[in-house]
């Protein structure tokens, strides 16, 4: 019953609609508030940040966070081996982490979209060509192509985030596909095609906002798979490299000391843990917001 | 049905042969000389360099090494390593097992607890069992496994000291290896002791491992059982009368596990990439870490045939997965 009147009194402007239906999800609203945080942090980190991420305190090697005995009061959460801040480093790798995620969404998006829209709108042999390339790249364990190609361009950050690109577009490349497909058939697209669009006004501009929704929900989903794989990658030494303070790359010269001093293994996996969480958070919430076989279900 | 089998298997083949091409471009066109590589420290002589090329075949232009390779590889031989001068394919059925006992014991963790976990999170929906169950899933899903296992190290290893740090045995065991599956063979040899040393190298591993399916299991679970809960015919049977317990046994659990057996199958792929992070966690003696210590050591042959080899298991589990989904789902075979 209370479905039923919320509805109907719901706001008919689109934007206001969603709003409705994504702030219902306790857990999204926490989500995009701990997100909205880390941006914060990731714009202003030389400001927020107690000191430099590369600053050495050759007197305060490993020193544990501040509710230890043994804590030196300037750093809130320790230092790491070689005496650096962990929470002006933690601070700094927010930037990596948010920029990793933005960059490889923005390109998978990009090259997935236009190669999905192209197999969908066309069919025929376009359609088997893209989606049999695809079909290659999604029969490798992500994570094991990334190591690959990154073996092929070199490590580093940059390398990195375009081999996690290139294996996270597929997905992108299919659920278009998919929705193009779906869409091409309706009413408003033969009336446009009546009035005289080209083939790439129908892509672009009829048919591509039509599925927008699966393929924000998908891009959140990417946006924190990125983050993960890049901070992976950086763990196995084929990510940033240090002294770059990513999160993964930390993690993986704090290795040897995780009896000895836990702490430098501890808060960078947090952060990996609290960004993913945060984003896919918003995913959920996002996926329930747009998706309107499930609204209300 | 059988129709279906022939023409599945038969939309594979030019994926297989794309998958061929890309292990064996990746690899011409990594840096550095296989030669030179092989050679090691030592260097090696102009001459014996063009000996060398000539007998792996280097000379050859692009496309016949191609397909040089593709006809050793369709006769079994996937070349030689060149860092311990083994037969690939040896090697890999030496590790494979290692790899196959973990991803399986992880994938039995994950169902075993995500499908219950998911079934009564559905069945309770809202409730504080399912609010807490979802956000733990989330959290797993989101979970950083190498991470994962650091800390499990500190706690169980370091802290309370119950299991071991890394390798799949003590030491003080040596068995010869019969089935390759470290569980089966020390309880082939009724050896007790070792058995148990075995599963306390494997518990922590396999948890990590499973941790993100476990995850994907519980939340698929949950809402394929959502959805079969709001069907007419479960609500038919309710008004019935049935028990709630007959209910959900007999009339929605059978239907709601269809999607979720899928969800499953499609986990492999996964399991394999998360294998890389966990056997270099643990220095567990598998695919993962063999296919991670070649590409550091530019052991270009097991790259290549790793990959190849690799992509083929994901293929053909996708496929019995499908296969599968077929045969329970008869409206898919028509399509």
């Amino acid at each position: 019953m209370a479905t039923t009147n919320t509805s109907a009194s719901a706001p008919a402007s689109g934007l206001r609609e969603f709003w409705f239906y994504f702030s219902v999800n306790r857990g999204a609203v926490i989500g995009l508030t701990v997100f909205a945080i880390l941006v914060f942090v990731a714009i202003f980190a030389p400001w927020i940040a107690p000191f430099p991420p590369d600053e050495q305190f050759r007197d305060a090697l490993l020193k544990p966070p501040i509710w230890d005995a043994a804590a030196d009061p300037r750093f809130i959460l320790g230092t790491d081996p070689v005496g650096r801040d962990m929470l002006s480093r933690l601070i700094h790798g927010a930037r990596y982490s948010l920029f990793i995620g933005f960059f490889v969404v923005v390109g998978a998006l990009i090259v997935g979209v236009v190669l999905g829209v192209l197999a969908g709108y066309f069919r025929g042999w376009v359609d088997v060509l893209i989606m049999r390339i695809m079909d290659i790249i999604l029969a490798f364990p992500p994570l094991l192509l990334a190591l690959v190609l990154v073996a092929i361009l070199g490590p580093g950050l940059f390398n990195a985030m375009i081999a996690i690109a290139l294996v996270l577009q597929p997905h992108f490349a299919r659920l278009v596909r998919a929705a193009v497909m779906a869409e091409k058939s309706r009413e408003y697209v033969a009336a446009a095609k009546l009035s005289g669009a080209g083939h790439f006004r129908l892509m672009m501009v009829t048919i591509l906002p039509n599925c927008l929704g699966p393929l924000i929900v998908q891009a959140t989903l990417s946006f924190s798979n990125a983050i993960l794989e890049a901070a992976a990658l950086g763990f196995l030494g084929m990510g940033a490299q240090p002294p770059t303070p990513e999160w993964g790359t930390m993690l993986a010269s704090a290795r040897e000391f995780i009896l000895k001093a836990p702490w430098v293994v501890t808060f960078p996996g947090l952060a990996i843990l609290i960004t993913v969480l945060a984003i896919n958070l918003i995913g959920d919430g996002l996926r329930d917001a747009l998706d309107p076989k499930l609204k209300r279900s | 049905m059988l129709n279906y089998v022939l023409r599945r298997i038969a939309l594979l083949v030019p994926t297989i042969i794309g998958i061929s091409i890309c292990a064996f471009a990746f690899v011409r066109v990594l840096p550095g000389d296989p030669i030179l590589a092989m050679a090691g420290q030592h260097g090696v002589t102009p001459e014996r360099y063009e000996i060398l090329r000539e007998q792996f075949g280097y000379n050859l232009p692009i496309w016949q090494q191609y397909f040089n390779y593709l006809w050793s590889v369709m006769q079994g031989d996937f070349g030689i390593s060149l860092a311990t001068k083994r037969p690939v394919i040896n090697e890999f059925m030496a590790l494979f097992p290692a790899t196959m006992e973990l991803a399986f014991v992880a994938l039995i963790f994950a169902v075993v607890i995500g499908i219950p976990a998911g079934i009564f999170a559905a069945i309770k929906r809202g409730s504080w069992f399912d609010q807490i169950t979802m956000g733990v899933a989330l959290t797993g899903y989101s979970m950083p496994i190498f991470w994962w296992g650091l800390l499990l190290i500190i706690f169980f290893s370091g802290y309370l000291g119950w299991t071991p740090v890394s390798g799949r045995i003590a030491l003080t065991f040596f068995l010869k290896p019969i089935t390759g599956f470290m569980l089966i063979d020390t309880l082939l040899y009724g050896n007790w002791a070792a058995f148990v040393s075995a599963l306390r190298h494997l518990i922590l591993p396999a948890i990590v491992l499973g941790t993100i399916p476990l995850a994907v299991i519980a939340r698929q679970t949950r809402s394929a059982m959502l959805e079969v809960l709001g069907e007419d015919y479960v609500r038919t049977a309710r008004a019935k009368g049935m028990s709630p317990n007959r209910v959900v046994n007999v009339h929605a659990l059978r239907n709601a596990l269809i999607p979720v057996v899928t969800t499953i199958g499609l986990q492999v792929g996964l399991l394999l990439g998360g294998a890389i992070l966990t056997e270099t966690i643990f220095t567990w003696p598998g695919i993962g870490k063999w296919m991670i210590d070649s590409i550091s050591k530019r052991d270009y042959v097991v790259v290549q045939s790793g990959l190849l080899i690799i992509a083929l298991i994901v293929m053909s589990v996708n496929l019995i997965v499908d296969l599968l989904y077929a045969l329970i789902n008869p409206r898919i075979r028509v399509q």
